[in-house]
């Protein structure tokens, strides 16, 4: 009688602990700052469980109910919404974090500016020298994540304006590798995070207007100025709010915005 | 009797061994066996995935000619390389070509026209196409149903011949991925290639000097350490490689940029050597002393006894040993993935950036969805790199049977 109670009991408390477990599948950029978001979160009493997986698997997993929240690194496509829309289901969205991407060149390079176009050049193969682009007369290494990398796709819908990247870029498996290469290659270029930056590689300030160039700085990128910006997102549905709610408002609260900057992503407050 | 008992329970014993050893035998070749189908069955499902991303189609004008593009020039079309009709051969009215997707619908109707469940979408693209002869749309199928009377283009499925002798590979470009494997085999070949041949002589002397002349403290030395290069991370290599052997490249060569094939081939050469090493060093001292000696006492010196004698006796181990290294070589993802740049250009020369079969696995396949094409395709990639293998394997195999048949 005895051992059944207990055995009972601790079934009930698996089962209660299990339905307040959220589920966060998605973006592997999103990864890290999601896993440190649900460590904090334990520790204050909730529960979340963290996959990776690509921004397209987490909007998958949320259409077929599989997740309660899918984190993404890009905002939902325009197929990914019609395809919700015809299973009925309304999805909320909420920005939890940005993340920028510096445009890099190794120090010794003269350039420090470049606008949009010219970025798009360099990376399709138009502009092959950096004197075309003011600088010394030196062929341009062009650097890039993975193909499988969301900062390789949100690149090139943003900079490249969905062009494909050369064919003789030099992919690297990592943005630490991406920094190494740049340092020792005079002619390099390549992107990565803002949180990657260090004194190694030079930044590149960018304009998207032709007129206004703006250096990659946590500043600019929060007040909008700086161009290369992409938001990290939470995506949940509606009829679920009540049960994500509850994480939602940890991540949004001024402690799990310090986690952000600790991760190195820009806190949205 | 009891003696006869305790035999046949001896008996019984063995034969238990034998069957054990039989059946773990036969599991192993089996499990091998599957493995290779498995290969083969995920990947050949390519051939038959649409050009074309799936769930998507192209659609014209319905008065435009066009019958036919294939992937190729779907993406020149898409990355703006292509401009105009004439260029693939067709005459349309405005012959400048225009492009939509579905996030340039908003640039041609406004907003508010579109129905927030989307469902005037077939319309609205439909009007968007018919204003616009020299438009190609690339939008989902289930947007091109109800009142759609554009061309929608019959592409056909991904090709065999575009597969192999396609010179790009773009297995994310929308709306048609382009899967071309030549630069990516012909670079795993090359980077392999150099990599033999930096190790084969290399390895094969050390082997000769560590177990013909070296003395036994010098080989009490030797031996651990180079055991222990075999038990250093691949990862750490590779490194290695980026940040040592790949500045020295291209400081040597006063190259633009220092990840080449070259490098790799160093770093997988270095990797290579201690496994051709130790075993072509045991197989080496396999041979029996009485040959050896028969050979000095007929008056022929040391090298002529290693050269005729030893190493024909022990060329089967040294052959294993070999094929095992340039397994090693050929396989290896981690540290190549780091220091040969990973372009996927058909490479000319051992001094550019290659990227190769192992390194284009591990990169992808985390992110490619599971049954997709770009999945199916690294599927192939790794069935073409076990053919390469096995070509190897059954090559080294036959000439080391035929040089054993010579010797005896």
């Amino acid at each position: 009688m005895n051992r059944r109670f207990i055995t009972l009991t601790l079934a009930l408390m698996l089962l209660v602990v299990g339905v307040n477990a959220q589920k966060i599948k998605g973006s592997d950029s999103v990864l890290p700052l999601s896993q440190k978001l649900a460590e904090a979160y334990a520790k204050s009493g909730g529960r979340a469980s963290v996959t990776g997986g690509g921004s397209g698997v987490g909007i998958a997993a949320l259409m077929d109910g599989s997740t309660d929240i899918a984190q993404s690194s890009r905002k939902m496509k325009f197929g990914e919404r019609a395809k919700l829309i015809a299973k009925k289901k309304k999805i909320e969205e909420v920005v939890v974090a940005y993340d920028a991407l510096a445009v890099v060149v190794n120090p010794n390079n003269k350039v420090s500016k470049l606008t949009r176009q010219q970025l798009e050049d360099i990376f399709t193969g138009k502009i092959t020298n950096w004197k075309q682009v003011g600088g010394d007369d030196m062929r341009i290494i062009v650097y890039s994540r993975e193909t499988s990398s969301g900062t390789y796709e949100f690149f090139k819908e943003l900079v490249l304006k969905n062009k494909n990247y050369k064919a003789s870029v030099l992919s690297m498996p990592a943005t630490g590798a991406i920094i190494q290469s740049i340092k020792q290659t005079k002619g390099a270029i390549g992107y990565v995070g803002l949180a990657y930056l260090n004194s190694e590689v030079k930044t590149i300030n960018v304009s998207f207007d032709e007129k206004n160039f703006y250096a990659p700085t946590l500043e600019n990128s929060k007040n909008g100025t700086y161009p290369i910006v992409r938001p990290l997102l939470y995506y949940y549905d509606i009829n679920k709010t009540k049960v994500v709610n509850p994480f939602k408002n940890f991540v949004l609260s001024a402690k799990g915005q310090s986690i952000v900057s600790q991760v190195g992503y820009i806190p949205v407050k | 009797m009891r003696k006869k008992m305790f035999r046949g329970r001896k008996y019984f014993i063995e034969a238990l061994w034998e069957g054990l050893l039989k059946i773990s035998g036969s599991v192993t070749s089996i499990i091998i066996i599957l493995i290779v189908l498995f290969l083969f069955s995920e990947g050949l499902g390519l051939f038959k995935k649409d050009v074309i991303e799936e769930g998507y189609v192209l659609a014209v004008n319905k008065d435009n000619p066009i019958k036919d593009l294939n992937s190729q020039q779907i993406k020149d079309v898409f990355d703006v390389k292509i401009e105009s009709w004439k260029e693939l051969g067709v005459d349309v009215k405005d012959d400048k070509i225009i492009l939509l997707r579905l996030d340039d619908i908003p640039n041609y109707v406004p907003e508010e026209e579109i129905a927030e469940d989307m469902s005037n979408l077939d319309t609205i693209i439909n009007n968007i196409i018919e204003a616009n002869p020299g438009m190609i749309a690339f939008v989902p199928r289930d947007f091109t149903q109800k009142g759609f009377n554009a061309k929608i283009l019959d592409l056909g499925t991904i090709n065999l011949k575009e597969f192999v002798t396609g010179k790009e590979w773009f297995p994310t470009a929308h709306p048609a991925a382009q899967f071309g494997v030549m630069p990516i085999v012909l670079g795993t070949l090359w980077v392999s290639l150099g990599a033999i041949l930096f190790a084969l002589p290399f390895g094969l002397a050390v082997a000769i000097y560590s177990a013909e002349l070296a003395n036994k403290r010098v080989h009490k030395i030797l031996k651990p350490v180079i055991e222990l290069l075999a038990g250093i991370p691949s990862v750490v290599y590779g490194f290695f490689g980026l940040i040592v052997i790949v500045p020295l490249i291209q400081k040597a060569f006063n190259l633009d940029v220092g990840e080449t094939g070259l490098a790799g081939s160093i770093v997988l050469a270095i990797m290579a050597l201690p496994t051709i090493i130790t075993i072509a060093e045991d197989a080496l001292r396999s041979t029996p002393r009485a040959m050896k000696e028969a050979s000095l006492a007929l008056g022929a010196n040391k090298w002529q006894t290693i050269l005729k004698v030893t190493i024909p006796y022990s060329i089967s181990g040294i052959t294993a040993g070999v094929v095992l290294g340039i397994g090693r070589a050929i396989g290896e993802t981690m540290a190549v993935l780091m220091v040969t740049g990973n372009a996927a250009v058909i490479p000319h020369t051992l001094l550019e950036p290659v990227r190769t079969i192992p390194a284009t696995i591990a990169a992808e396949l985390g992110e490619a969805p599971k049954g997709g094409a770009h999945y199916e395709a690294l599927f192939i990639l790794g069935c073409i790199l076990f053919i390469i293998t096995l070509i190897i394997n059954l090559v080294v195999e036959y000439i080391s049977y035929k040089n054993k048949n010579k010797v005896a």
